[in-house]
């Protein structure tokens, strides 16, 4: 191990592991960020609830395109599949409830797609299924609770859905080796996701889902700013110390 | 609500006494709506209080070190028992709760600095092995104390520790075992588990208290039966247990005096520098002031969420979330 970097296959499997365990690895770590900062007790154990569900399905997925340790520390921020959408800094309270609405409820239906299916996601999201829909009712439930709470707390989760509203495209974008019916799952999403929103007396986002990138460009290895700042943090132990074992 | 002394006779107040002291004689288990000693009810919310304090201070030495944790399963690990952590703090106040006080107020007096918690935590973790070391020594230190309290006087409180308990001898397995890994590992990492070990070695010996002898809780709380043994003998017990694991993590503890004393069957040990200690516990530890500042920082930042689930709570007539 020269710990500069690692190839990771190119077969269609190894795409879309990548692709759905990057998702859940670096969300994971965000969520990471929260603790011992949450704004009340029983959020720092719902948040760390989520991040250690999505760091064990990140764990199960890096392992199906290679060996997990090597893939989450040695590869380089080009190399990282993961949407744009979860390397988003947490900002406050609403910024991560609404990054984590879009994620879950896109998560819930893709994984109820993969896991009626017979691919080689199905054991995964069979057993992932029943997280995500605790991490998306939690979602949900506090998008009504600071949509329909106080002025502050509507305006500041109006404007984190409005914030992340550009990185939501990429989620619907295709990726080899994942067969799912990627127009049901938008329809799906975006009527869910409406749902929540007009009931947290809140209105949906009305600008491009794609931004200033071309969608689907965190799947080609094109990341945020802030995405290699958090790789810096999460790679430099590892690292450090080249061919250590753990 | 208990029926508390207050308006009561002083021959009522005798008679709630005798009845008190007697359950306490017979190991029997004082509940919430029981008559109790003012001074036990203080001595109780003071003690729970300040064990829920520093389960939820002590998430921040080791969250320190999740987002750079170095490999997946470590992280996980560590994330697990940070999440631990505040579900003790969980348990602690709502224990707390029984006695007539509230989280709230609680945590207003943990911020204001008039409510203390555990020393160690104003201890910083500098590298990944203090996660170990932490793990290791400082939860092997929390259980041999905490574990009598298993059979404290207070039922609210000692079910909370049979729980806590549980879970803790669980991280001290998993710290040790970390610093196990590195000691075998390469020498740099070897070396790192040997400095975390000598760093957090005394500190960790402070938090049995100081010793008998100018422990100003100790004797009425022993006759409470909310404390079991004493200071010292907790602090000998941990030390014996400590000396072999050392050796077998092939680690050394920082201690020149440290010997085996065959005519005590037990290890004598060097002298605690009480100073620091006294240092620590009056707020001039090395991270006191970026503890306590984190903890409000998170309380005051998050004011506006709790508001909002309150306001919800209230149009929509549920519990908040």
């Amino acid at each position: 191990m020269n710990g500069a970097s690692v190839t990771v296959g190119e077969a269609p499997l190894a795409t879309a592991a990548l692709a759905l365990g990057d998702d859940a690895l670096v969300l994971s770590h965000r969520l990471g960020e929260w603790a011992g900062h949450a704004p009340v007790l029983e959020e720092e154990v719902a948040l760390a609830n989520i991040a250690l569900d999505l760091l064990g399905q990140a764990r199960t997925l890096l392992s199906l395109a290679g060996d997990e340790d090597e893939l989450a520390y040695l590869r380089e921020e080009r190399s990282f599949r993961n949407a744009q959408l979860v390397e988003q800094p947490n900002g406050d309270f609403a910024r991560t409830i609404a990054r984590q609405l879009f994620f879950s409820i896109h998560q819930h239906l893709l994984y109820g797609q993969l896991a009626a299916g017979d691919g080689p996601f199905a054991p995964l999201a069979g057993k992932a299924v029943k997280e995500v829909a605790y991490h998306r009712d939690h979602a949900e439930q506090w998008t009504l609770r600071l949509g329909d709470g106080t002025e502050e707390s509507h305006a500041r989760m109006q404007s984190a859905l409005d914030g992340l509203w550009r990185y939501t495209g990429e989620l619907f974008e295709p990726v080899e080796g994942l067969a799912v019916d990627r127009a049901a799952l938008r329809e799906g999403w975006l009527a869910a996701v409406t749902e929540v929103v007009e009931r947290a007396t809140l209105r949906m986002p009305d600008g491009p889902q794609t931004g200033a990138w071309t969608a689907g460009a965190g799947r080609q290895g094109i990341h945020t700013e802030s995405f290699g700042r958090m790789l810096a943090e999460m790679q430099h132990l590892h690292r450090s110390h080249p061919g250590a074992s753990w | 609500m208990t029926t508390m002394a207050a308006g009561a006779g002083a021959q009522d107040t005798t008679a709630h006494e005798a009845d008190f002291d007697a359950a306490v004689a017979a190991d029997e288990r004082i509940e919430p709506r029981d008559w109790m000693p003012d001074a036990y009810r203080a001595t109780l919310v003071r003690q729970i209080a300040q064990h829920a304090h520093s389960e939820i201070i002590g998430m921040q030495p080791e969250a320190n070190w999740i987002t750079r944790a170095p490999s997946l399963r470590r992280k996980a690990i560590l994330m697990a028992k940070v999440q631990d952590e505040a579900g003790h703090g969980l348990y602690l106040y709502s224990a707390a709760e029984t006695l007539g006080t509230g989280r709230d107020e609680l945590l207003d007096k943990l911020h204001s600095g008039r409510q203390k918690y555990s020393s160690i935590f104003n201890y910083p973790t500098l590298t990944w092995a203090d996660v170990g070391a932490i793990g290791w020594l400082v939860d092997g230190a929390a259980i041999t104390n905490q574990v009598p309290l298993c059979r404290c006087s207070y039922g609210p409180y000692a079910r909370a520790m049979v729980r806590i308990c549980k879970e803790e001898s669980f991280h001290q397995r998993q710290g040790y075992e970390l610093l196990l890994a590195l000691s075998r590992g390469t020498e740099a990492q070897h070396a790192m588990a040997q400095d975390a070990v000598d760093r957090w070695w005394w500190p960790s010996l402070m938090m049995f208290g100081p010793p008998d002898a100018e422990s100003a809780h100790s004797a009425q709380s022993m006759a409470w039966k909310i404390k079991r043994h004493s200071n010292d003998e907790l602090r000998q017990r941990f030390v014996d247990i400590c000396v072999p694991q050392a050796a077998s993590l092939g680690l050394t503890l920082p201690d020149p005096g440290l010997r085996w004393n065959e005519e005590r069957g037990r290890h004598d040990f060097g002298a605690i520098d009480w100073t620091e200690f006294q240092e620590v516990l009056r707020g001039n530890g090395p991270c006191n002031d970026q503890r306590i500042g984190q903890r409000r920082r998170a309380h005051e930042e998050g004011a506006w969420v709790r508001e909002a689930a309150a306001a919800y709570a209230a149009k929509h007539g549920k519990a908040t979330a």
